[in-house]
């Protein structure tokens, strides 16, 4: 049985304007040790995800309409405040993209490095201080015994990600979910975190689910991958399959804009239209507007991830029923 | 050299930090461009890339005469804009225009888009009625908006849309300079290959000459004919466009280039990358000699010394750093 088992997870919003379905029925397993990226453009469902597992979803507007994440076969989504207070922060903890907003800028980073020691794990102060020094140190950051009774705004950005991490890894999660940790940070930063976080769930055997927009990021990072587009997954494989033998027009068209992979002086790769307004039901797969392999079956007919390959699944149904193969992209 | 479009020699832009209420001095400065000398020829596309803090916004906003130099010279086409009164820079601006990172934050939320851009129009040609509606249709053409949307207001367009917006505007006045600061790093992957095309396609067009800033190098290469990289406030190589990302030269470009995450999963893990230590440090108090010598993995004692010149290296890169040809 894997870790954590998400199934059908579906979280609207309801706003004045319409109904918007942010993820509309989402499946994956994640297993022990293992990263999961999530890859997906802006408004394709990838955070709201990630927020729904935490249950970190303002409601109202937002609202899970169904679906369990269970972990350990606790089921995160309807389980009880107070086995979620156990779980959350102890079990799966989360790094958010922006670490200039996510730490507390009137708490000192002792504060908030060793409340989780103290919540979940009962700590006395004294001994969580220690362990908070450690976990400091662990992510790098010298002179630990002294930073770590500075203030946030005293680290710069990239050293506030570290100690995110520490303080996301401080109670030894099973699950980290990593919403864009290294978006908001510069190239030679996000170097430094990304072996960083990889070093310590080597060391720790945490699962890392791993969000980003970022195909570059996911090849070098994650084991399996899975492509969102507007609100469900497209696309599900291990990262070798997704790369070398995408099976969704919509993951091959991400892959061929992306400007590092193209020659000089070759008009750029884009792909026509715009992404879908999630306020509509969209009957038919929600890329068909823009794809080019459409055909009238797509706009009409519901879609769903299928098998394809040992592993590897499509909600392409031109694919699934073999009309296009990897070698017609 | 005549042929220079742009000329900056040894730009400064330095902004003094004061302490103490009552007899208040000046204590320090952030010296947020350092000393740039650089050539821009007619027709040519620039890419300045370096990461946040290094000064690239900064330079670009001199150059715009937004932020004054502390010192140096800027000369375009022969003529100095450090000396020109603030209503002659006004008069100059018709042919430097500059292009915004965020387009939620770069257009007049009160303003339809054919207000904002007849409104950039008149500052070169005052046409009126019909001529500056046939005039505001074919800009909004020529940047791919339909001018049916005319009369909307910059909320009821997406970012991309926006952008373009913003990229009208610039072009209206007919400018020769264009000064792109970050134009496609606020987009998605498939909205910002949209936009570079585009940007490639009116600058050839127009014959733009043009500094494209960004942090992200794979983007600058695709568009640039030739990329500066800049590092602390200064420039620390600069050469042809595929020689810099191909086979840089300077210790710092070199880490730049081998942090850029490839999306080509067995690459990645046969990779050799170069992480560097640390963080850039502080430009108020910038490091003796060679600014990068404190994380430079091939930082010997005579890089804390010396400011390192230009030195040309294997290829034609210019590099500054002193051990560039023996690394």
């Amino acid at each position: 049985m894997a870790l954590l088992e998400v199934r059908d997870l579906k979280t609207y919003f309801h706003t004045r304007n319409g109904v918007v379905r942010a993820v509309d029925g989402v499946s994956f397993d994640l297993e022990k040790g293992q990263t999961l990226g999530i890859v997906g453009e802006s408004g394709s469902g990838k955070s709201v995800t990630c927020y729904s597992l935490m249950r970190l979803i303002p409601q109202p507007p937002g609202r899970i309409e169904s679906g369990t994440a269970k972990l350990d076969g606790v089921d995160l989504l309807s389980c009880s405040d107070d086995v979620l207070q156990q779980i959350r922060g102890k079990r799966v903890s989360m790094i958010f993209q922006d670490p200039m907003t996510s730490l507390n800028p009137y708490l000192k980073i002792s504060t908030q490095l060793i409340e989780p020691l103290c919540l979940h794990e009962d700590m006395p102060k004294k001994v969580a201080l220690k362990r908070a020094i450690e976990a400091l140190e662990e992510v790098g950051i010298q002179d630990a015994a002294k930073r770590v009774h500075y203030y946030p705004h005293e680290f710069s950005g990239g050293m506030r990600q570290r100690v995110m991490i520490a303080m996301a890894l401080i109670t030894k999660p099973d699950v980290l979910i990593a919403d864009e940790p290294t978006t908001a940070l510069d190239v030679t930063v996000q170097a430094q975190i990304l072996e960083l976080i990889k070093q310590r769930q080597k060391e720790l055997g945490t699962a890392v689910i791993f969000v980003t927009h970022d195909l570059g990021v996911v090849a070098g990072f994650c084991d399996q991958v899975r492509v969102m587009y507007g609100g469900r997954i497209v696309e599900a494989g291990s990262t070798q399959d997704v790369f070398y033998r995408p099976a969704h027009p919509y993951t091959w068209a991400l892959q061929k804009s992306i400007p590092s992979l193209q020659r000089k002086g070759d008009e750029l790769y884009t792909i026509p239209g715009m992404p879908p307004v999630l306020k509509e039901q969209i009957t038919g797969c929600s890329f068909a507007a823009r794809c080019e392999y459409a055909v009238e079956r797509c706009r009409t007919q519901p879609v769903a991830l299928k098998t394809i390959a040992e592993k590897h699944q499509s909600a392409c149904v031109r694919f699934q029923e073999n009309e296009l193969q990897g070698a017609d992209l | 050299m005549s042929d220079a479009f742009l000329k900056l020699e040894s730009v400064k832009t330095h902004f003094p930090i004061y302490s103490g209420i009552l007899f208040s001095r000046q204590i320090g400065a952030v010296r947020a461009v350092d000393g740039v000398s650089l050539e821009i020829k007619k027709g040519e596309i620039l890419g300045l890339v370096g990461e946040s803090g290094c000064g690239k916004s900064t330079l670009s906003r001199t150059i715009m005469q937004l932020v004054p130099a502390t010192a140096g010279r800027i000369v375009l086409e022969g003529q100095d804009l450090s000396k020109l009164s603030a209503s002659e820079v006004r008069q100059a601006r018709i042919n430097f225009q500059m292009i915004f990172q965020d387009p939620y934050a770069s257009l007049n939320p009160r303003m339809t888009v054919f207000d904002a851009l007849a409104e950039a129009i008149a500052t070169r040609a005052p046409l009126k009625g019909d001529a500056m509606a046939r005039k505001v249709i074919e800009l909004m053409e020529r940047v791919g908006l339909s001018p049916q949307a005319m009369k909307k207001y910059p909320h009821e367009f997406s970012g991309g849309q926006r952008q373009r917006i913003a990229i009208a505007r610039a072009l209206a006045p007919e400018p020769r300079l264009v000064i792109a600061d970050e134009p496609v790093s606020a987009l998605d992957v498939s909205i910002q290959s949209q936009i570079l095309n585009l940007i490639k396609k009116l600058s050839r067009e127009m014959g733009l000459t043009m500094i494209f800033v960004a942090h992200d190098l794979s983007v600058v290469k695709y568009i640039s004919d030739r990329i500066a990289v800049m590092y602390l406030g200064k420039i620390v190589e600069i050469g042809e466009a595929i020689s810099i990302l191909e086979s840089p030269q300077h210790p710092y470009t070199r880490a730049l280039v081998s942090a850029i995450p490839e999306p080509d999963p067995d690459k990645e893990r046969l990779r050799n990358r170069i992480v560097l230590e640390g963080d850039p440090p502080s430009p108020i108090d910038p490091p003796s000699g060679c600014s990068f010598h404190p994380r430079c993995p091939y930082a010997i004692e005579a890089c804390s010394l010396t400011t390192p010149e230009f030195f040309k290296t294997k290829n034609t890169n210019l590099a500054a750093c002193i051990r560039v040809n023996e690394i």
